[in-house]
């Protein structure tokens, strides 16, 4: 094993790591407000890529000026969701059947992509889809460090809003306890609603970058949505900063992993992690405690 | 004496309940045998995967199939009776396949049975089919782990995989020195359908004195293929090995290169770039040039067959000839081979049918001649080796073959 390999493999795993940090974040945020597993963020993703595709083929637009768009019809389709399934699911079941409910309308909307996309894979392309440049040595592709650059943006947006804003207290205040929030005067409901579509918003971005990077299909989500459900396991259910950090640090350790040993071995080494940090934090890296005062 | 006589009335009861399932089994079998009415639709059942991780090669099978089944329905059905296709859709899930096989043949009472999509699917659904007695034909179960199997009603109309790469290798090995690559990698994902084949390469690729540099299996399920490619392009190989099932995966590979500034003098991948159109719509048309697939058939064979499937496929689904997805080719065999079955027993009886096909008589196909030997290997065909050039899809391998032309060597820079 060669020296710019391993140092490929941890250059690779922060760059994507940061990537998969943008989706997790959002079903992490929808998790911390609402108590729902949202199954569908893996579809979501692909929606976004579909969506950045799409305007990219039609109508020209590069896909990150085309994120001025798909961002906002992403948040869109969140409320929509929201609205239409999520609002009514009440009482001590709420939880589990979200992952019901959520799992049917990944399935409704992989079947409109496929009769809309067919079932042959695409890629988005642009000039700096397949470039890069050397730096010390180590070539960097252009689309993962602007991926990871836009990552690094969105992501301090989002934390501005949650943390610098009247309506982040809101959600912060909805994150630590609903009914307190409920009692002091804040409309919880309303604040559910838009953290869904925030949260489905930020799929639009990590999703044109997963569409850069991959040939996909809208079977494509499983694979994502068992992989962002993992990582806000190991960085605490809710818990924001835990799914930047077990993003980057699940992919690193399994690009690493992947160089040094085995790629066979990379997945297991990351459950072997997973599995003695819950049983030594069953609330993940930074349980829901940490992450509701953080 | 209580405890024996209730031991006893159990097992009465166990024997006479076995006897209905068999019956009604055998009933169901011998309904499926050819008893249909004058006029009645022949019912074939097949599992598909028509979502989830092999989605693109299910409808591509789909489209095979449908194919198959109107021109056949066009010039009189089977013996008669119109074919009336029911697919179920797996979502590539090999327990989904199973109760997908169980209901076709006890609930849809189907009189016979294609096979589903990969290798990874067919074992369970031929063997559900061979507890009913039925035959299972298929066109996408090569792997040896399928035959590895034992099963007395699996019959694989495409080349087996083992031995896909041996074109490219031999080809390869006989170059003259003086262009000879001096170094190979090979990687592959842990499917059954990929892994047997690199070994075989490797070895007559080692003997020619072409060093491996590595030899990296990853998981099918991996979603970021960047880092394990990154690791093939430092080791700066010659040639690249790449054992893929789909399109993504040769595409990741083909998009690391490029950003790692790296182009093998060759690359093949065990599947992709047989897609067809979805292959050149991936990658690009411009990168495609140069990319290399083991196959039995492309859309420019010169069989006769072949040439009237291309023609009826394009007059139903548009595109061209180098458009079309071999798996395609690979369900239309299927039909194929069962109408000649089905004529040649003169029903829809399947012991007969497998009685028939373990025969070895030679039968004929859009892939080429078929012939079973015991394990439901087809013996027969030739393997190829097919490449890009530009936006056209050629036969190169076997060199001296009449339908090969120049292989493209050393493959052109990537041109994103």
């Amino acid at each position: 094993m060669s020296g710019s390999a391993l140092t490929y493999a941890i250059v690779d795993g922060v760059l994507t790591g940061s990537v998969y940090a943008l989706m997790a974040t959002g079903l992490t945020l929808i998790f911390g407000v609402m108590d729902i597993i949202n199954i569908a963020q893996g579809i979501f993703v692909v929606l976004g890529a579909y969506l950045s595709y799409a305007i990219q083929v039609h109508w020209g637009i590069d896909p990150f000026v085309g994120l001025l768009i798909t961002i906002p019809t992403l948040f869109v389709v969140g409320i929509v969701v929201e609205r239409a399934f999520m609002a009514r699911l009440k009482g001590p079941e709420k939880t589990a059947m979200s992952i019901l409910v959520t799992y049917a309308v990944s399935l409704l909307i992989e079947g409109s992509l496929n009769m809309i996309f067919s079932v042959n894979d695409v890629q988005i392309n642009a000039w700096y889809v397949n470039q890069s440049f050397k730096l010390f040595g180590v070539y960097f592709a252009y689309i993962y460090v602007f991926g990871f650059i836009m990552a690094v943006v969105l992501l301090a947006a989002l934390w501005a809003l949650l943390y610098r804003t009247r309506f982040g207290a809101s959600v912060r205040a909805s994150l630590a306890d609903q009914t307190a929030a409920a009692l002091i005067g804040i409309n919880v409901r309303r604040v559910a609603t838009i953290c869904f579509g925030i949260g489905t918003a930020v799929t639009a971005a990590g999703g044109m970058v997963f569409g850069a990077t991959n040939a996909f299909n809208a079977s494509s989500s499983y694979d994502l949505i068992s992989r962002l459900l993992t990582i806000i396991v190991l960085g605490g259910m809710g818990s924001l900063g835990g799914a930047l950090v077990a993003s980057i640090g699940m992919v690193m350790l399994e690009d690493v992993v992947g160089v040094v040993w085995s790629p066979i071995w990379s997945t297991m080494t990351f459950f072997i992690v997973l599995v003695v940090v819950l049983s030594i934090r069953p609330q993940g890296l930074f349980g829901k405690q940490l992450a509701r005062t953080a | 004496m209580k405890r024996m006589s209730t031991v006893r009335v159990l097992a009465a009861t166990t024997v006479a309940a076995a006897s209905l399932i068999t019956m009604a089994v055998a009933s169901t079998a011998s309904a499926s045998s050819g008893g249909l009415a004058k006029g009645a639709p022949v019912n074939i059942g097949i599992s598909l995967s028509l979502s989830g991780d092999f989605s693109a090669d299910g409808q591509a099978f789909q489209r095979g199939y449908e194919l198959w089944a109107k021109e056949q329905n066009a010039h009189g059905g089977l013996l008669g009776h119109k074919i009336n296709l029911i697919i179920k859709s797996d979502s590539s899930s090999a327990t989904q396949v199973v109760t997908n096989y169980q209901d076709l043949i006890s609930q849809d009472h189907v009189q016979l049975v294609f096979g589903p999509f990969s290798s990874l699917l067919t074992v369970p659904a031929a063997q559900t089919a061979e507890r009913y007695g039925y035959a299972m034909v298929e066109g996408a179960g090569g792997a040896p782990s399928v035959f590895q199997a034992h099963l007395s009603n699996v019959f694989d109309v495409s080349l087996p995989v083992a031995n896909d790469l041996m074109p490219f290798a031999q080809w390869i090995s006989s170059l003259p020195k003086s262009q000879r690559p001096t170094s190979a990698y090979y990687v592959t994902s842990n499917d059954p359908f990929t892994e047997p084949q690199l070994p075989v390469a490797q070895k007559i690729m080692s003997k020619a004195g072409i060093k491996s540099l590595g030899f990296t299996v990853f998981p099918a399920e991996v979603t970021d293929y960047t880092s394990i490619a990154d690791k093939v392009a430092a080791a700066k190989a010659q040639v690249v090995v790449l054992g893929a099932v789909d399109v993504p995966t040769v595409s990741a590979f083909m998009q690391a290169f490029e950003q790692a500034h790296y182009n093998p003098k060759a690359f093949i991948s065990t599947a992709g770039p047989d897609q067809g159109a979805a292959f050149l719509k991936a990658v690009g048309a411009k990168n495609a040039s140069g990319m290399m697939v083991p196959n039995a058939w492309y859309g420019g064979s010169a069989n006769p067959l072949s040439k009237t499937m291309v023609a009826a496929y394009i007059k139903q689904y548009g595109g061209n000839a180098a458009g079309i997805n071999s798996d395609v080719a690979e369900a239309y065999s299927v039909g194929e081979v069962m109408t000649q079955a089905v004529q040649a027993t003169g029903g829809f009886n399947n012991a007969k049918i497998l009685a028939y096909l373990h025969s070895g008589k030679v039968l004929s196909s859009v892939q080429g001649p078929v012939k079973f030997n015991k394990l439901g290997e087809n013996v027969d065909p030739t393997a190829f080796t097919f490449q890009w050039q530009g936006t056209k899809f050629v036969q190169v391998n076997p060199v001296g073959d009449p339908n090969s032309v120049k292989v493209l060597f050393p493959k052109p820079a990537w041109k994103s």
